[in-house]
This record gives C-alpha cells, sequence and structure tokens, in this order.
C-alpha cells in the first residue's frame, strides 16, 4: 500500500510538470493491444446470453420477449440504439433501465430492490452479465440513437445541461473532465464527450472490463463513479439525470462504431 | 458484559484467523497433487530455483520474454515466455520484485511448443523472467524490466 | 461449479493456438478488506489440457496469475476437428472442466 502512495505522489508530480514522452504514450498503446485479444469481458459476455434464455425469477421466465427497442426479442442491434423512448413505459429509457422493466414485468423481480442493490451483489451481476452480451451483440455496428420523439429530443437537451452543471465541493461538472480534447488525468485519455462522432473509446466503449478491479461495468456504474469522482452524491440507479446523460453522449457519438464491451484500465 | 457488537466483531477476529490459517469448514487447502508450495513460496530468485531443484539461471540469447515496456495496470501484466532451443523440459515466469516470486511453471512435452502466454499480476515495476530448463540440467533465462504505473481516474 | 472458460482452438499449419480465459478471482491471500481482514488466498494450481484425450499441457500456477486468467500455448499435430479439453484445480480443491473443437 505504502509503496503505491508514494509512487502515485511521483507521478503526480511528474504528470503535473510536462506532457508524458511520446514513448510512454506508444508503450500504453502496446499494452492495450496486447491485451486485446482475450478480453475477460467475454466471460461476461457468455454469462449474459445464458441469462437472456434461462427462465428465471418469480414468473419463471425468460427475456426471450424483452423488447430494447427493435421488438420483443430482438437484441442485434438494439444496444446501438439506446436510450430512447418507449411506448409501454411512456419514457425514455437506456439499457439497464429497459433490462429492470422487463426483469420486473417479465420475470417478477422487483426492479427497486435490484436498483437498490449494491452494484456487483445478487441481481446487479445477472445486469452485469446482461449488459456485457447485449453490447456485444451490436459490437461493430453504429450508434444511431432515435430522435424522432419529442421526448427524446427533451431528454437529450436535459443531459446537455446535467453534462455541463457544475456543483459539488469542487465546482466540477462532467464537462471538467470531458468537454475538451487531448486532456488527460495521469496517463489516463479523457475521451471528449461533446463532439460528433467522437474519438470511440467514450460512449462507445462502456459497458467495459476493468482490468485494475477485475470487474465489468456497465455505463450505469461508469455514471456512478464519475459523480463519486465528481464529489457529487450517488445518482439514483437508471435515474432520469443518468438516462439523459445516456442520450447526450450517445446522440453525440452518432456514427461512432461500437467497440462495446471494451478493455479498460 | 460484551455488547453484540463486541460478539460480533469477535467472532470475525476468529473467523478471519481461522480463514488465513485455511482452517474454516469447507475451506481445505486442498492442494492439487503434486503442488510446489516452496516454489510458489519462494521471496527471492535463487529461493525459487533451488525449491524447482534447478542450478543458477544463465542468460541466454535462446530462450525470449515477451512483454510490454510500461503496463498501464500491474493487476493485469501480458506477458509470454518462448524458446526454440531442443530438449526443454519446464518454462517459468516470475516477476523478481513480486512477494512471491514464482507466477507460473509450465512443462514442455513433445505435444506443445515450448511457448507460453498468460497475464500476472505486478506489485510494482520489476524485472520479469523466463526460464527455461533443459532435460540436461541446463537453466536458462531472458528478462525484461517491465515499468508498472498507475493510471488516472477513470476511462 | 465455477462460470465456463472460453475456450478457442484455431488450427494453422501443423499446429493449434489455443487461447483459454478462466473465470476465477485468483486472489492472492495479500489484500485486506474494508474490516481489515485478510482476503483469504483463492487461485489456480494446476491446470491440464487435452487433445483428444491426450495430455499435451501441465502447468502450475501461483496467486500472481492474474484475475480472470488468460492462456495462451500451441499444440502440435492438432488439426480442425480435433478435440481439446482444459481443466483448473484451484487451492480450495474447486475444479472446472471444459471442452472446444478445433477450427
Amino acid at each position: 500500500m505504502k509503496i503505491i502512495l508514494s509512487l502515485a505522489a511521483l507521478l503526480a508530480g511528474a504528470a503535473l510538470a510536462q506532457q508524458p514522452t511520446k514513448s510512454t504514450a506508444d508503450g500504453i498503446a502496446e499494452y492495450r493491444a496486447m491485451l486485446a485479444d482475450g478480453n475477460p469481458a467475454e466471460l461476461f459476455e457468455a454469462k449474459g446470453e445464458a441469462l437472456w434464455k434461462t427462465a428465471r425469477g418469480p414468473k419463471s421466465m425468460s427475456l426471450a420477449a424483452c423488447d430494447l427497442g427493435k421488438g420483443p426479442g430482438v437484441v442485434k442491434g438494439a444496444f446501438v440504439e439506446l436510450p430512447r423512448w418507449f411506448a409501454d413505459t411512456g419514457r425514455v429509457q437506456d439499457l439497464e433501465s429497459r433490462l429492470l422493466t422487463c426483469m420486473e414485468r417479465l420475470q417478477g423481480f422487483d426492479a427497486a430492490a435490484i436498483a437498490a442493490t449494491p452494484f456487483g451483489q445478487g441481481e446487479q451481476r445477472s445486469i452485469e452479465g446482461l449488459v456485457a452480451w447485449i453490447a456485444a451483440e451490436s459490437r461493430g455496428l453504429r450508434f444511431n440513437l432515435p430522435q424522432a420523439h419529442a421526448d427524446e429530443r427533451k431528454t437529450y437537451e436535459l443531459g446537455k445541461r446535467a453534462f455541463f452543471y457544475r456543483a459539488g465541493p469542487y465546482d466540477f461538472a462532467c464537462a471538467s473532465c470531458h468537454g475538451q480534447p487531448d486532456k488527460r488525468i495521469r496517463l489516463q485519455d479523457l475521451p471528449e464527450l461533446t463532439k460528433n462522432p467522437g474519438d470511440g473509446v467514450g460512449f462507445a466503449a462502456w459497458p467495459a472490463y476493468r482490468v485494475s478491479s477485475g470487474e465489468l461495468w456497465s455505463m450505469q456504474r461508469r455514471l456512478n463513479d464519475c459523480y463519486r469522482q465528481q464529489r457529487f452524491p450517488y445518482p439514483g440507479y437508471a435515474s432520469d439525470v443518468t438516462i439523459a446523460l445516456g442520450v447526450y453522449m450517445g446522440v453525440n457519438a452518432k456514427g461512432a462504431e461500437a467497440i462495446a464491451p471494451a478493455l479498460k484500465r | 458484559m460484551q455488547t453484540r457488537r463486541q460478539l460480533l466483531s469477535r467472532s470475525a477476529q476468529v473467523a478471519g484467523m481461522l480463514a488465513a490459517l485455511g482452517l474454516l469448514p469447507g475451506m481445505a487447502r486442498a492442494q492439487a497433487a503434486d503442488y510446489n508450495s516452496a516454489a510458489f513460496d519462494a521471496k527471492t530468485l535463487p529461493d525459487a530455483m533451488k525449491a524447482l531443484g534447478a542450478g543458477a539461471p544463465v542468460e541466454s540469447k535462446d530462450v525470449t520474454l515477451t512483454g510490454p515496456d510500461i503496463a498501464e495496470n500491474g493487476a493485469v501484466v501480458p506477458i509470454g515466455a518462448s524458446t526454440s532451443l531442443a530438449g526443454v523440459k519446464r518454462m517459468l515466469l516470475l516477476v523478481e520484485k513480486n512477494p512471491a516470486v514464482l507466477s507460473a511453471v509450465f512443462d514442455v512435452n513433445d505435444a506443445v511448443e515450448a511457448n507460453f502466454s498468460t497475464r500476472v499480476k505486478m506489485g510494482q515495476s520489476s524485472n520479469v523472467y523466463a526460464v527455461a530448463l533443459t532435460g540436461d540440467g541446463k537453466v536458462l533465462y531472458a528478462v525484461k524490466e517491465v515499468k508498472v504505473t498507475l493510471g488516472g481516474c477513470g476511462g | 461449479m465455477a462460470d465456463p472458460m472460453r475456450i478457442r482452438a484455431q488450427a494453422a499449419g501443423d499446429k493449434a493456438t489455443v487461447r483459454v480465459l478462466m473465470s476465477h478471482e485468483m486472489e492472492t491471500g495479500q489484500r485486506k478488506d474494508a474490516a481489515g481482514q485478510t482476503i483469504p488466498a483463492w487461485y489456480i494450481q494446476q491446470v491440464t489440457a487435452q487433445l483428444n484425450g491426450k495430455t499435451v499441457l501441465t502447468a502450475q500456477w501461483g496467486p500472481s496469475v492474474a484475475k480472470n486468467p488468460f492462456l495462451q500455448f500451441n499444440v502440435k499435430g492438432a488439426k480442425a476437428g480435433d478435440k481439446i479439453a482444459i481443466q483448473w484445480v484451484d487451492n480450495r480443491g474447486d475444479k472446472r472442466s471444459d471442452e472446444a473443437v478445433v477450427t
């Protein structure tokens, strides 16, 4: 522990002083390339596929009839069109929110209880697998979130406001880290999330397998952690503001290739 | 009188101690047959080699260690060990500055190439060794320094 | 039973490259939890592989192999249609076995 803390202090000092040398950036790119083959996210994809097809919950049903926006049971291509408006719930929903709807209505799970479950526990683990597989089924497709419905456009505007909203003890906003190009924190490049189609490694990379913790993080978990890092109160799981941010980033990523689930630090 | 909290805390402590010793029921330290615990507990390269019954290693251009110059995260570092030498019986991967230096041992036979890749955890920047043990007692190695950084806050 | 492995085996010339992803915590026994208790070591100790029933790989691992381990090796003489079977055993005696066909 002590070694890691003093290393951090050294590196923090070094990072403030200068840009990393080109060889360092190249070195990290080489490291990431070496890991690209054999992404442990595949283990979660396999789990997710099984969970989708298995009869579960109080109603003992599978998710085969779940509508992710392209019709009941249609998974291919659904990920790159989320979040979107759904007629049966009358609101804009992201992938995790939609899974909660399906898990409750089709399988009889308690959506509020799942939303209250900490990440990595209970049915939150099932969601890890499900989002990994559903995202993988759209790998290589291009983001094309619909904005035809008035609520979809309104949610985009809400997301934009939330993105630039400064708050918390440090007066941070999402834009503080993700509002300009070519920024980094220590050796992590920060994707700019306001432009179209963006650099393809921001919105397009989540859900992702994080090597630092060996966990599969959904977009909801990523947003939750962003809020923590900004010293904001935690957002509600699959709450309106998180869905709105998803719409804002997703529409901005229109045309970008989906690479999720990707490999992240 | 002990409060319930004190009681629970005490139980947790005892449980933790038993767990560390592998004595909790259902946690029997069932070692796989022939598992070389001494080698995998060794804290230095010489100790590990001795536990494996091998002599002092000699650097060799015929052994190759593949790995990144710099690893963004020490939790997952891709490392490969290979050799073109004939008569190799085992390939080893060692991380010099890890609390226990030996990461992996691969047996080589006619059916498999002396070429293995895996991912290891590195506690800090360190030399990483690929060692080939031949049937006639030679111990040959390649070494590379792999730097381990901390990353930033996200991504 | 532990989660399944992901095995890919591709023939090229006179050998097959086998790539495996295993689902395992690979806990070193060095970490402490939030309460300060040491998290017990839990890691794969032995990995074996067979080609059409004949053992081709035996390996011993320590806890410093990364979580959700990745392994790549080349089996000589393997061709499309052959069967690769892989097993692991961990320090608690838990096991997992999976198979794949070489493509």
